[in-house]
């Protein structure tokens, strides 16, 4: 059980969540958020790595990035490829508004016991048996030929010899049943002319983004306001990161970490233009699953903001 | 009497100073790759409020799907101003990119009178981009600025 956990963590960080266990950053790095032509492509380099945006770590599997298009509608990602260090897609923007890419995964993990032996739910092998729901489990065959880094949690094909793939999978006499959720959205907005708000507003489901600044309509000498929300309602107290990506080019990481007001409210005062990573984390025990004590959300998403 | 339709045209084309000239000057650079730059003229009233956007040279001769806009948001403070609300071509308004040299537009008749912020900006592909801005008073003041490498002389006046 001791040497299971971490590894499970570790796999469930590398897969879904930028800031778990691992220091890794999942990020979505669009070409351009503001686009003025009419017959335009936005190119998204996607990877896993410490420092932003540099590719050096892990592609980002493409599986599970949906397309919102500026009406509502799903759109859909076209050339996809992975490479070692990222992987890439284009999405057209055929129609003028503000879109949305990126992932939304739900994912339920932890351990039980069955006759006296440690098992473990959710660390999944080859294809997630909900294919439909786009989780995580799409990274599976994507990630199979990663090589493991040394020492790294991905030692070659640890996975637990004791598990299920799936809440449903428990068997009857499972006891000491312990389950954690996890919901994560990675998302960015590319805008075609004017920002709209349709693929802003919120589902009430889990932490989300609620932006009284569009995404789209930053400037470096402006401050910027973004709302957080948690299954609808503004979420006080949640500590956000913001870290500018370039770090090569500069001494310090830069990063700066706010926390929402009674509000649910950040105001942020960008230091510099340029591609800005956000992330923000939230646990609480208000889990949908049954035997889910504890419920993790995380919001990422990608900046743009220009020079004034 | 003959002359007087003479006198209105020449009134005409005299008079749309009326609200104020501005004067935008592209300059000559020594580069070895020369596009003309993609200009916007826009005034902000000084106390805040929706822009106006009073000209835009870009390249509208370019066909098909891509009507010459693609580089229009390179013109990034003028874009999110009031560029990307505004349908192209813009009638008055949109023009073809211009050469080097200096270029009066006149601010249309209609523009209220008050205290404003003129700006222009220039991008130029393969190139640098600027924004002078100067506080202007319509219709009766004057002032100048000059860019320094996009852009150079800039003038409002009567």
């Amino acid at each position: 059980m001791k040497s299971l956990a971490p590894r499970l963590l570790a796999a469930v960080a590398l897969l879904a969540i930028p800031a778990g266990a691992s220091a890794h950053r999942q990020w979505l790095l669009p070409s351009v958020t503001t686009v003025s032509g009419t017959d335009s492509w936005v190119t998204v380099d996607a990877a896993v790595s410490n420092d932003l945006f540099d590719p050096d770590h892990m592609p980002m599997p493409t599986g599970g990035i949906k397309v919102t298009q500026p009406d509502g509608s799903a759109g859909e990602i076209r050339n996809a490829a992975q490479g070692r260090y990222r992987s890439t897609f284009d999405v057209q923007l055929d129609k003028p508004g503000t879109w949305k890419i990126g992932t939304f995964a739900t994912n339920v993990s932890g351990t039980f016991k069955l006759n006296g032996e440690d098992w473990t739910v959710g660390r999944r092998r080859g294809p997630p048996p909900g294919a439909g729901a786009g989780g995580p489990g799409a990274a599976g065959p994507a990630m199979a030929g990663r090589p493991a880094g040394p020492g790294g949690p991905g030692a070659p094909n640890a996975a637990p010899a004791r598990s299920v793939a799936t809440v449903a999978d428990i068997p009857a006499g499972a006891t000491d049943i312990k389950l954690s959720e996890s919901i994560s959205r990675n998302e960015i907005f590319v805008t075609v002319g004017e920002p709209t708000d349709t693929v802003l507003r919120p589902t009430g489901k889990g932490l989300e983004f609620d932006p009284q600044t569009h995404p789209d309509d930053l400037v470096a000498d402006e401050p910027a306001k973004f709302r957080f929300l948690i299954d609808g309602k503004p979420a006080p107290g949640l500590k956000v990161t913001l870290v500018p990506g370039g770090k090569r080019f500069r001494d310090e990481e830069g990063a700066q970490e706010l926390t929402t007001g009674a509000d649910g409210m950040i105001e942020v005062k960008w230091a510099m233009p340029g591609m800005y990573w956000l992330n923000v984390t939230a646990t609480d025990a208000r889990s949908s699953t049954a035997n889910a004590g504890e419920r993790r959300m995380s919001y990422t998403t990608t900046l743009e903001v220009p020079a004034p | 009497m003959r002359t007087t339709p003479f006198l209105l045209l020449g009134s005409a084309i005299a008079t749309p100073a009326a609200a104020g000239t501005v004067t935008v000057t592209i300059p000559r650079l020594n580069v070895a790759e020369y596009h003309r730059p993609y200009v916007a003229v826009w005034l902000e009233p000084e106390g805040g409020g929706p822009a106006r956007t009073i000209a835009v040279w870009y390249d509208i001769k370019k066909g098909g799907n891509e009507p010459g806009t693609k580089w229009l948001s390179d013109l990034r403070a003028w874009w999110r101003k009031g560029g990307r609300s505004l349908k192209m071509p813009a009638d008055g308004v949109s023009g073809a990119t211009r050469a080097p040299g200096q270029y009066t537009i006149p601010l249309p008749r209609d523009l209220r009178p008050g205290n404003y912020i003129l700006n222009v900006e220039a991008a130029r592909e393969t190139g640098g981009r600027e924004l002078v801005s100067l506080p202007v008073a319509v219709p009766n003041g004057s002032g100048k600025a000059s860019g320094r490498t996009e852009l150079g002389p800039v003038s409002f006046s009567r």
